[in-house]
């Protein structure tokens, strides 16, 4: 393949989109005559079969070696054209593509200067062509298995699609149970499904699957390697239950001394638990962790004479030594399914959320509707952070029933003030769901709902909305302003803005319609797994249209509310999406690696470290060699890992590190051609 | 008018309004005027309307508070629209005698009051107070810009003289620039008096970067507004004095011997806490006054209620017949058991303190600057 070059061009007239502005006969005359050219011919469509035939046709006819085709940008058709290069018997890296679409007829009126320019950037690619050499693309083996990160419903869903095709899955959550924030919710909008009802099958199948090893109250500590070989390392933490031996009765739980005394994350702090707890009754496992932060024998050193939980354990699985354990293994490709937070309203102050104890969240409220929550699902006003009467004989009054409820819209969503610019998208129909909730348990509560626009975009969603409306909940469009109190009832502050009239709203209980944001302790997967974010702190997927379930780096995958705010049935779908993405590379078993990586010349690398700062994929790093005798530092790049992008050769201050196919004896006289002197 | 003038779409970004409200809907003289700021910015980006707009009474009904630009979702300032407004008024001359005349004296003798730029001292009486003098080699700690209202106004100027006594007693260098001093133009600008807040702003920027001073305490919140967000090319830091007498206290070198048995509350003013953020200071202070029994009003902070003296309404007269917002404020401190209502802010002091006797209960309930309270604690 080497010897004399012999070029074949290639020019495309793209229906008008070139030749309509370029004089396409011109170019190929020009380009027949330029040096080392054999053939030059032009063709209304290059990509099309018979356009390729053209290419490997005259590959065959003149024993052409090098091929220019001259049409539109290579992040179209160079892929097109490399493979009419490897049908054709050529090694695909000895293309160039000239592009004098995106670059030329497009961007240019005047045909005649437009040709010209056309006839410059066909000539430097040919100038190029002449010194291209061959690549090997290589493959890598890939790991059979996936790392999820995070057991909400996406996660959940992503690990059992991997698991059913025959795929290992280690699937990691933070918190002692999987379910993520589905599991606290009481119905699902618009249907009205129970959530625990279609959940929990799925949570007690990822328990149960064979091919999945679930690691619960556990992270991701480290990640290292690339697409189809990542090395991770996850510590569990200890429960200071032993697994095996828990049985999951509660007896530890009910003798607690800290029982009842600590707000229980589940019920959005709500409920109470104690120091040794279970989310809730179906949390999966099944097990019960102790939390040392608030446990006093372990924060402590002392709880009363001996722990009584441990005198309660009759399988004896509370075990105060029981330390952290770390885990290795190897996974081909990752998917990231870590969910949101829902937005801290303490950051809107003029709703005065915790100060008034009836002032909640919506997932505070979703846990007040729960048959499961701390309340068993009554509707109740909320006294909060006072401790129950203990004496004997006093009558505890029971608890007071809202005559009103009002629900405010759009809590830190759609809001740049809290920079939060986008719309949260669930809340408009969580809260007619809540709303109708609220009309289901207390008839003759008064339900209003303040909204600015409600957005029933989903499929069943305007149909609820009209439902929810003629059960009696009253929407008053208008954004309220603030939240005061008046002898014993709030006050939203509020203008009805289709009759501009401005009102003080009086209501029992004001539930506002949080939006969904970035967790925050996003930071730790992003460092781990160099994820991008796009302006409103989600992670970036690596297309907004094309590869939505995509990151930038290859063999990671993207699932859920982490990407940004969806409903379950979105969330659902990606993280099938995620998953069957994440099943292609284990499927075929390997992938190839990016050929025009960097090389470094060894003898002239003088280990400055520049290439290493900039590497945007950490594939390049200081190795220590013998230079005659001399032990001396120079750059290596992990092939793997190089994306070749070029940011290496760009710092490159010796000229040591060079990318293959775009070194600087190839791109040098390219540039040269084009009339840069 | 000139086109620029005219274009209330670009100036006031009023192609990023949703109309969700909120604007009007924490507006806290929606409920008792007819102003709907949220009308205005809908209505104002039709051009041929300004000039009918502007002839709206209730335009002068805003008290310039800033609580619609502070819950605004997209970051818009809608009081400011209406500002743009009364400059249309302004410019043809169209307003109400007393805001003509406290314009008027402003330009002649840079106070709104009517009154003599001579008598700009009358409120030291007899306490030796060093007056600065311009480049002056030695460098003065604090320039204290005294607002016209406590320079004049027979009551709030022993507002003036209690933060002479308490800097005095903690031995802090500090100095007046004297019968130079000048309005700092807040309510000018706020009643759209464009060209004459532009003069106030070239002109004290100069006399006050002529001082060799460390940093100015401003004693009313609409003068540190004005020169800390509103000024060009101030090079002097600006604080309230809330700030200063909070670092002193927390330093020890301002020492409190005197008791105050009271139950005392705090009026956020809006140009204080809304517009500027400083809730803490202020509330330190009371704190640390032996014997005071502090009490939060129900609205405080973020959510505290507009006294209605800003915005020029010192000179504006509004129609309403509703009742007052300084009056709802009274009776509200009443019901908390309050018997001060702690304020640090000239025009809320003098707009409860009316309030208090409208309510007929100024017997039983004092308002009072937190100087006037730190005084009588030294």
């Amino acid at each position: 393949m080497n010897g004399k070059p012999k070029i074949g061009v290639y020019v495309c007239h793209c229906g008008t989109n070139i030749a309509g502005v370029v004089n396409v006969e011109e170019v190929v005359q020009f380009a027949s005559t330029l040096p080392d050219v054999v053939v030059a011919r032009n063709y209304s469509y290059m990509c099309s079969d018979p356009g390729q035939a053209l290419i490997t046709d005259d590959i065959e006819k003149f024993g052409l070696n090098r091929v220019v085709v001259a049409s539109c940008s290579p992040r179209m058709h160079e892929p097109t054209f490399r493979k009419t290069l490897l049908s054709g018997g050529l090694n695909p890296y000895f293309l160039e593509m000239a592009n004098i679409r995106e670059q030329c007829s497009w961007v240019h009126e005047d045909p005649i200067a437009a040709t010209e320019k056309a006839k410059r950037i066909v000539e430097a690619a040919v100038v190029k062509a002449r010194r291209l050499e061959a690549l090997d693309v290589k493959e890598v083996d890939v790991e059979p298995a996936c790392l999820i990160i995070g057991a909400g419903i996406a996660g959940i869903q992503a690990a059992l699609d991997i698991a059913d095709a025959g795929f290992k899955v280690y699937l990691v959550e933070k918190s002692p149970t999987v379910g993520g924030h589905m599991a606290q919710l009481d119905k699902t909008f618009p249907t009205l499904d129970c959530s625990a009802c279609i959940l929990t099958p799925k949570m007690v199948d990822v328990a149960n699957h064979p091919n999945i090893e679930l690691m619960t109250y556990s992270q991701v500590e480290e990640i290292s390697g690339y697409i189809g070989n990542f090395e991770v390392k996850v510590r569990k933490k200890s429960r200071f239950v032993d697994m095996d031996k828990c049985t999951g009765c509660g007896a530890c739980a009910e003798v607690c001394r800290m029982a009842g005394r600590i707000p229980n994350e589940f019920d959005e702090g709500i409920g109470m638990r104690g120091a040794i707890y279970l989310p809730f009754p179906q949390a999966v496992p099944a097990k019960y962790t102790i939390d040392k932060e608030n446990c006093l024998f372990l924060s402590k050193g002392k709880c009363g004479e001996s722990p009584k939980c441990k005198e309660a354990c009759q399988a004896e699985a509370i075990n105060f030594d029981l330390q952290d354990e770390i885990v290795e293994f190897k996974v081909g490709t990752i998917i990231v399914a870590t969910g949101y937070d829902v937005f801290d309203a303490r950051k809107k102050p003029e709703y005065a959320y915790g100060v008034y104890d009836n002032v909640l969240t919506a997932l505070e409220f979703e846990r007040l509707v729960n048959a499961s929550g701390p309340t068993g699902g009554k509707i109740v006003m909320l006294e909060r952070g006072k401790k129950k009467k203990k004496k004997e004989g006093e009558e505890v009054e029971p608890p007071k029933v809202p005559k009103s409820i009002t629900f405010i819209q759009c809590v830190g969503s759609r809001d740049k003030s809290v920079g939060n610019e986008y719309c949260s998208r669930v809340c408009c129909m969580y809260t007619a769901k809540l709303a109708h909730l609220a009309k289901d348990k207390i008839p003759d509560c008064e339900v209003t709902i303040f909204y600015m626009d409600v957005r029933a975009f989903g499929k069943g969603f305007e149909e609820f909305y009209d439902r929810v409306r003629r059960e009696g909940v009253r929407y008053i469009r208008g954004n309220p302003s603030e939240i005061f109190k008046r002898g014993d009832k709030l006050v939203v502050k509020a203008e009805d803005t289709l009759t501009a009239t401005p009102l003080e709203h009086e209501t029992d209980m004001v539930v506002l319609s949080v939006g969904l944001v970035p967790r925050s302790d996003n930071r730790e997967i992003i460092d781990l797994l160099k994820l991008s974010q796009s302006s409103d702190l989600f992670y970036l997927e690596a297309h907004p249209k094309l590869r939505p379930v995509d990151t930038a780096s290859d063999g990671i995958f993207l699932a859920g509310v982490c990407q940004g705010p969806k409903d379950i049935p979105d969330a659902v779908a990606q993280a099938k999406g995620a998953a069957s993405a994440a099943m292609i590379p284990m499927a075929s078993g390997k992938v190839k690696v990016e050929a025009q990586t960097s090389v470094v010349n060894e003898a002239t690398c003088r280990g400055c470290g520049f290439c290493v700062a900039v590497c945007p994929y950490t594939a390049i790093e200081l190795v220590e060699v013998n230079r005659n005798g001399w032990p001396v530092k120079v750059a290596r790049v992990n092939e793997a890992l190089c994306k070749g992008c070029g940011a290496c050769a760009a710092a490159c201050l010796s000229g040591s590190i060079q990318q293959r196919s775009f070194k600087d004896i190839q791109i040098l006289p390219q540039i040269q051609a084009l009339g840069v002197k | 008018m000139c086109a620029e003038e005219l274009d209330f779409i670009t100036k006031y970004d009023l192609l990023g309004c949703i109309q969700c409200g909120r604007c009007t809907g924490g507006c806290p003289v929606a409920m008792r005027t007819p102003l709907r700021v949220r009308c205005f910015m809908y209505d104002t980006q039709n051009e041929e309307r300004l000039e009918e707009l502007s002839e709206r009474p209730e335009i002068w009904d805003c008290t310039t508070c800033y609580t619609c630009a502070a819950r605004c979702p997209k970051g818009l300032e809608p009081l400011e629209v209406l500002i743009g407004l009364r400059s249309i008024q302004i410019e043809e001359g169209r307003v109400q005698p007393t805001v003509r005349d406290a314009l008027e004296s402003i330009f002649k003798d840079g106070n709104p009051w009517g009154s003599p730029r001579a008598k700009r001292l009358d409120w030291i009486k007899d306490l030796e107070v060093k007056i600065l003098e311009p480049e002056a080699e030695e460098t003065t700690d604090v320039l204290l810009f005294i607002c016209c209202t406590d320079a004049y106004d027979p009551r709030v100027m022993k507002v003036a003289q209690a933060l002479v006594k308490v800097l005095q007693a903690a031995e802090v260098d500090f100095g007046l620039i004297g019968e130079d001093e000048s309005c700092c133009g807040s309510e000018v600008r706020r009643l759209g008096e464009e060209g004459l807040f532009e003069m106030c702003d070239e002109e004290n920027v100069e006399l006050l970067n002529s001082f060799n001073v460390n940093r100015i305490v401003a004693i009313s919140p609409h003068c540190y507004n004005t020169l800390k967000k509103e000024y060009h090319g101030l090079k002097h830091p600006v604080l309230h004095y809330t700030e200063l007498v909070a670092q002193l206290l927390e330093d020890g070198k301002l020492q409190l011997k005197g008791e105050i048995p009271k139950v005392v509350t705090y009026h956020d003013p809006c140009f204080l806490g809304k517009q500027n953020d400083i809730y803490d200071e202020p509330r330190y202070i009371i704190t640390r006054i032996p014997g005071v029994e502090f009490r939060e009003f129900d609205r405080c902070r973020e959510r505290s209620l507009c006294c209605e003296g800003g915005g020029g309404k010192m000179w504006v007269e509004s129609e309403s017949k509703e009742e007052r917002l300084a009056e709802i404020r009274v009776t509200d401190a009443k019901e908390l058991g309050a018997e001060v209502i702690a304020v640090a802010c000239p025009f809320c002091l003098l707009t409860l303190e009316d309030a208090t006797k409208v309510k007929g209960i100024e017997e039983e309930m004092r308002v009072a600057d937190i100087l006037e309270l730190l005084a009588e604690a030294l």
